[in-house]
C-alpha cells in the first residue's frame, strides 16, 4: 500500500511523520537537528528518498542537510552561498542603501527531473541552484540584477525569497516570490527575469499598483495547469490565468483575506485552500477559530472547514510554507501551526485531526506521497 | 595539541563530543585553530566564522583561561595554556534571553 511522509520544519528541529495510505496512524521521528531552526525540508519528486533540509541558526549560520534514504540519515553538504559579483545594495527599512547579506535559506525546491539539482531561495533575496546534490551553490544573478533590485525592501520577516514554483510543462520557466518585492518569472532557465505583478494592489505602499514592492506571501500552481497561479498576498487572495501576466482578486467571502499559505488540491485544479488570519497586526485566526477555507471554484466562493479544528480560543498562526497536500485519492491536506500542532485531513479537508500537538513552532510542512 | 570545546549545536553537527583535539601547525592563533578545525570537520565551515569575511560570527563567543578572547585579532597568539593544551579554547553561542 502506498503511504505518506510529512516533512515538518520547526524552530527547534525537524520531524518526519509517516503513515500508510489510510493516514490514520502516524509514526513520528525527530527531532532531527535538535535545537536548530529548520526553515524547510523537501523531497525530490523523481527520487522521494532524496530529501533536502535547510538548517539554520542565528548563532551558527546556515547548514544544508541531504538525505538519500528517506530521512533515516542525513549528511551536511555545501553551505556557502556567495552572491555573484559585487553584491550591491537594496533598500533598508529606513530607505537607505543596504548591502546584500546572506542570512539563511528559506525554501528548497528540488528539480522536477533531476534529484541532484535543487534551487534555494534565500534571505537577502536571491535564487541559488546546485547541480551536485547540494555540495556547491551558484547564484542565478539575473534575478537580483533585475533593474528594480536596488529598490527592493525587506518585509518584517526579512527580505526573503520564500517561494519557488517550477513549471512542469516549460522547464525553462520558474516563478519566484519575494517579500516584499513581488513575483518574478524567468522563461530562460533563470538567466533573465521580469516582475509579474500587474493587477496587484497594496495600499500599504506609496504606489499601490507599483511594478515591484508587493508583499506576496505565497504562490501555488496545479501541475496540470501551469498557467493558472494562486497567490496569498499580505492582504488579498489573487489568481492569474496567464502565467502571472495579470492578476485578479478572488478573496470573495473570506472572513479575512490576510494569510500566509495557499495550496491547490492534488486532483482538482480549481480547489484551493487558504487559512485566513485576522490581520497583519494580529497574526491569529479571526474569532479565535482555526478554519481552513476551501474554494472549489478557483476562488471567490469559499467554505469554512472546521471539523476537528479548534473553534474557540485558538490564537496560532500558520506560516507560508506550512501547508502541503499529498497525491493520494482522496487528497490529503496538511498544515502546521506556530503552536506546534500538525493537522491532517485524509479527505480533502472535510475532517481534520492532529498528527502531533506539541512540537516547536512549525515553519514548514511538505507531504510526500510514497509508492 | 590544542583542545577546543564546542557548543552543543556544533557537536551534533560534527558528531563529536564536547571537546576535540587538534594539531595546529605554526603559532597558535584563532585563525590557525579554526583553519585546522575546518579542515578536520568540513561540516563546521561557516558556522564559527563567516564564509566570506572569515570573521567570527556575531553571536559566537571565544573564551579561554578566564578571559574573553572574542574581540582579539584572529592572528593574535592564544594564551600559552591554550597553545600547550593545558586549557581549552571554548567556543560558545552568546547567551539568549527569554
Amino acid at each position: 500500500m502506498s503511504g505518506v511522509r510529512v516533512l515538518v520544519g520547526t524552530r527547534k528541529g525537524a520531524f518526519i511523520l509517516t503513515s500508510d495510505g489510510r493516514r490514520e496512524r502516524w509514526e513520528v521521528s525527530g527531532p532531527h537537528f535538535a535545537g536548530w531552526e529548520i526553515y524547510h525540508l523537501k523531497g525530490s519528486a523523481v527520487d522521494p528518498d532524496r530529501i533536502y533540509a535547510s538548517q539554520s541558526s542565528s548563532w551558527f549560520g546556515q547548514v544544508i542537510q541531504r538525505s538519500s534514504d528517506g530521512g533515516r540519515t542525513f549528511e551536511p553538504v555545501g553551505n556557502e552561498f556567495a552572491y555573484e559579483g559585487v553584491p550591491g545594495t537594496h533598500q533598508w527599512y529606513d530607505g537607505t542603501p543596504h548591502p546584500w547579506e546572506f542570512a539563511r535559506v528559506w525554501h528548497l525546491e528540488p528539480s522536477r527531473s533531476d534529484p541532484e539539482t535543487v534551487y534555494a531561495g534565500v534571505e537577502d533575496a536571491a535564487l541559488f541552484r546546485s547541480a551536485d546534490g547540494g555540495r556547491s551553490w551558484q547564484e542565478l544573478p539575473g534575478l537580483r540584477g533585475h533593474g528594480s533590485g536596488p529598490f527592493w525592501q525587506p518585509g518584517a520577516g526579512g527580505m526573503c525569497l520564500h517561494t519557488i514554483v517550477l513549471d512542469p510543462l516549460h522547464p525553462e520557466r520558474i516563478f519566484i516570490a519575494i517579500s516584499s518585492a513581488g513575483v518574478f518569472r524567468t522563461d530562460d532557465g533563470g538567466g533573465t527575469w521580469r516582475p509579474i505583478n500587474r493587477g496587484l494592489r497594496s495600499e500599504q505602499i506609496p504606489d499601490p499598483t507599483a511594478e515591484v514592492g508587493h508583499c506576496v506571501h505565497r504562490i501555488a500552481m496545479h501541475p496540470s495547469r501551469p498557467n493558472v497561479l494562486f497567490m496569498q498576498k499580505h492582504w488579498d487572495v489573487m489568481r492569474s490565468d496567464d502565467a502571472g501576466e495579470s492578476w485578479r482578486e478572488v478573496s470573495g467571502n473570506l472572513p479575512s483575506d490576510f494569510g500566509f499559505p495557499i495550496e491547490v488540491h492534488a486532483h482538482e485544479p480549481e480547489t484551493v485552500y487558504v487559512v485566513p488570519i485576522k490581520s497583519d497586526s494580529e497574526h491569529y485566526p479571526p474569532d479565535g477559530k482555526l478554519r481552513v477555507y476551501r474554494s472549489r471554484t478557483g476562488g471567490n466562493e469559499w467554505e469554512a472547514l472546521t471539523q476537528g479544528l479548534p473553534q474557540s480560543h485558538c490564537y496560532v498562526n500558520v506560516l507560508r510554507d506550512a501547508m502541503g497536500v499529498d497525491s493520494l485519492d482522496p487528497c490529503g491536506v496538511y498544515f502546521g501551526t506556530t503552536g506546534g500542532q500538525v493537522y491532517a485531513s485524509a479527505d480533502g479537508g472535510d475532517r481534520w485531526a492532529p498528527i502531533v500537538r506539541d512540537l516547536p513552532a512549525v515553519l514548514s510542512v511538505e507531504a510526500q506521497t510514497l509508492p | 595539541m590544542i583542545r577546543v570545546v564546542l557548543p552543543p549545536h556544533l557537536r551534533t553537527l560534527a558528531q563529536v563530543g564536547k571537546e576535540v583535539q587538534l594539531e595546529v601547525a605554526g603559532p597558535a592563533t584563532q585563525r590557525a585553530v579554526f583553519d585546522a578545525l575546518d579542515a578536520r570537520y568540513p561540516m563546521l565551515r561557516g558556522t564559527i566564522r563567516d564564509h566570506r569575511t572569515q570573521r567570527r560570527r556575531a553571536f559566537v563567543r571565544l573564551f579561554a583561561c578566564g578571559q574573553d578572547l572574542s574581540h582579539e585579532p584572529p592572528d593574535a597568539p592564544l594564551p600559552d595554556a591554550v597553545a600547550t593544551g593545558t586549557e581549552p579554547l571554548v567556543v560558545l553561542g552568546a547567551l539568549a534571553g527569554g
